[in-house]
C-alpha cells in the first residue's frame, strides 16, 4: 500500500530571480510539512527535469541543496507524464519496502528563466531530429496535427476545443496561485492569435515559472490519507508521425490496465484530473478515459458535467491552460488539487465528492501515459 | 547500412527524394531509416524510392515558429501524408491542404534546408 501523505505547490506565473532548485526547494518545504514529516525523514527523491538547468543528476543536485540525504534518489524524464510516472514508481518503491518516504518533486523557472522562443524550440526537440525538426514544426503544431485528425473524424469543431479553454479559466479564476485571473469566452478563444491552426493562443497552455512536489509513503501520517489504488502507463510512438491511428492511442491502453491495477470502473470516479496542455489533449483524453463519449466531450462542458458543481469535477485549479505549466510540476499540480479536493481541503472550490480521483498524464504527442486511481481512506 | 548496402540518399541529406525501407523478411514499411526492421527485428531492410503520391491525413498551419531563420517562412504547412506506398510522413504542402486531398510531392527550401512539399494532384 503507499498513501499520498504531503502536497505542495506553488503559484505558477512570473518568480523572478528564483531559480529551478529555488522553486524546487520551495515546494519540498510545503510538501514535508504537508505530510507532518520532517527533512531527515525523507529517504527518497525522484525529481524531473528542468529545460532551463539541464544536469545528468538532477536528484542529487537537488538533495545537496535541500539537504537531504536519502537513499534512493534519480530523476525522471516523460515529458508531461513524468509527474504521474514519478507518482507510480514512487507507490512501486514504497510498497517494495525500498523506501518509507519518497519526496517526489519538480519546479522549473521556465518563463523568467528563457526567452518563450527558447521554451518552444527546447520542447519542439521531442519531434524526430532528421524526418520533424528540420520542418519547422513547433509543439502546437505537433498537436495542430493531432486536431485536425480529430475534428475531422468525429465531427468536433474549433468551438468545441474553445470551451476547454473557458472552463479551465473558470476555475482558475478561484485559485489565487493561477496564472490567469481574468474570464474569457469562446470568442475570446476563437479571435486569439492564430499559433498552429486549428490552435490558436488560448487554446494553448502558457509557460509558467512554479514548483510542485509530494510526499508518497508506506504508512499514512495522518487520519485522513490518500491511497494510491492502482496505476499503469503506455507508451505507443515518441514521434507523431509515428503515432497509431487516433483509436490505438496509449490513453485506452493506459486507463485499462489502470482499471484492472485498481479494481473501480469509470463510474465509481468522482473526481478528475486530466492532462491539459492543449484544449484537443484534454478533449482526447477525456474521450480516450471514459470521462465522455466520442466527440462528446465538449457538449459536456457546455452542461456544466466537469464544473465544480458538475458530475465529474476536472480539473478545479485550472489546470495547464489556466494555472499553468511549468514542466514537470504543471501535471504535477493537477495531483496536487487532486490531493485537496479529496481532503476536504479545497475551500471556496471544494467539490462535494471527490473520494475516488482519476489522473491521467501524457508525454510527447500522446506518446506516454499514466492513468492512476486514487481512493480517500479514513 | 549495418550490411553493407549503398542507403539511398534523400531529402534528409539534402537529395530530391523520399525513401522508405521494406523489409525482406516480415514486408513491414518504415519511413524512419533503421538498419533493422522494427517489426521483426531482421537486419538490412530493403531502401526503395516512394513516388511522392500520397492522400493528407492530417494539417497544421504554423503561423508562430521558433526561430529567426524559420519565422521568415510563416505561415508555413505542416502536414501528415498517408503514401500511396503505404506510409506516413512529415513534410510541408499547400497551405489550403485538407484531409484526404490527393497530393504529389516537390521539394523546397525551408530555413537553409530542402524539404519534401506536397501540392493538390490537379
Amino acid at each position: 500500500m503507499s498513501f499520498i501523505t504531503g502536497v505542495g505547490l506553488t503559484a505558477f506565473g512570473r518568480h523572478q530571480g528564483s531559480s529551478s532548485l529555488d522553486l524546487m526547494s520551495k515546494a519540498a518545504e510545503l510538501a514535508i510539512a504537508d505530510a507532518g514529516l520532517t527533512r531527515a525523514e525523507i529517504d527518497g527523491v525522484l525529481c524531473g527535469y528542468s529545460t532551463v538547468a539541464p544536469h545528468i543528476m538532477l536528484a542529487t543536485v537537488f538533495a545537496e541543496h535541500f539537504g537531504v540525504r536519502p537513499t534512493y534518489a534519480h530523476a525522471v524524464q516523460v515529458g508531461g507524464a513524468t509527474g504521474l510516472a514519478m507518482t507510480m514508481l514512487a507507490h512501486h518503491l514504497v510498497e517494495a519496502g525500498v523506501v518509507r518516504h519518497v519526496l517526489v518533486v519538480s519546479g522549473e523557472n521556465r518563463l523568467t528563466g528563457q526567452s518563450r522562443d527558447a521554451s518552444i524550440l527546447a520542447l519542439a526537440q521531442v519531434g524526430h531530429p532528421d524526418y520533424e525538426v528540420p520542418l519547422g514544426p513547433t509543439i502546437p503544431a505537433y498537436y495542430g496535427l493531432v486536431a485536425s485528425r480529430y475534428m475531422h473524424e468525429y465531427g468536433v469543431t474549433e468551438q468545441d476545443l474553445a470551451e476547454f479553454a473557458v472552463l479551465m479559466r473558470k476555475h482558475a479564476l478561484a485559485h489565487p496561485g493561477a496564472q490567469f485571473h481574468d474570464p474569457i469566452t469562446v470568442t475570446d478563444v476563437m479571435e486569439s492569435k492564430p499559433v498552429a491552426l486549428p490552435l490558436k493562443l488560448l487554446d494553448c497552455c502558457p509557460v509558467s515559472d512554479g514548483g510542485a512536489a509530494f510526499v508518497v509513503s508506506r504508512e499514512r501520517t495522518s487520519e485522513t490519507a490518500v491511497r494510491v489504488l492502482g496505476c499503469a502507463q503506455a507508451h505507443t510512438h515518441q514521434h507523431v508521425t509515428a503515432a497509431p491511428g487516433l483509436s490505438g492511442l496509449g490513453a485506452e491502453i493506459a486507463i485499462a490496465r489502470a482499471k484492472q491495477a485498481a479494481g473501480v470502473a469509470i463510474s465509481d470516479v468522482r473526481y478528475a484530473a486530466v492532462y491539459d496542455s492543449f484544449t484537443i489533449t484534454l478533449a482526447i483524453l477525456l474521450e480516450d478515459l471514459g470521462l465522455a463519449g466520442r466527440g462528446e466531450a465538449a457538449a459536456r462542458v457546455r452542461s456544466g458535467y466537469f464544473g465544480r458543481e458538475g458530475e465529474m469535477p476536472l480539473n478545479t485549479h485550472g489546470g495547464l491552460l489556466s494555472y499553468g505549466h511549468c514542466g514537470v510540476g504543471g501535471a504535477m499540480a493537477h495531483l496536487v488539487e487532486t490531493h485537496l479536493q479529496m481532503t476536504g481541503r479545497a475551500g471556496n472550490r471544494q467539490v462535494r465528492d471527490a473520494s475516488i480521483a482519476l489522473l491521467h498524464g501524457d508525454g510527447g504527442v500522446l506518446s506516454s501515459h499514466v492513468s492512476m486511481f486514487l481512493e480517500l481512506t479514513r | 547500412m549495418s550490411d553493407g548496402k549503398q542507403a539511398l540518399a534523400d531529402w534528409t541529406t539534402g537529395a530530391e527524394a523520399i525513401v522508405y525501407q521494406c523489409c525482406a523478411a516480415c514486408g513491414t514499411l518504415q519511413y524512419f531509416r533503421h538498419s533493422f526492421c522494427r517489426a521483426c527485428g531482421a537486419p538490412g531492410p530493403i531502401e526503395k524510392r516512394a513516388s511522392g503520391e500520397g492522400t493528407v491525413y492530417a494539417t497544421s498551419l504554423v503561423v508562430r515558429a521558433a526561430t529567426p531563420e524559420t519565422r521568415a517562412h510563416v505561415p508555413y504547412n505542416i502536414v501528415l501524408v498517408d503514401t500511396v506506398e503505404g506510409f506516413r510522413m512529415m513534410a510541408h504542402g499547400d497551405n489550403d491542404l485538407a484531409i484526404g486531398d490527393k497530393v504529389t510531392a516537390r521539394f523546397a527550401q525551408f530555413a537553409g534546408r530542402l524539404v519534401p512539399y506536397f501540392e493538390k494532384v490537379k
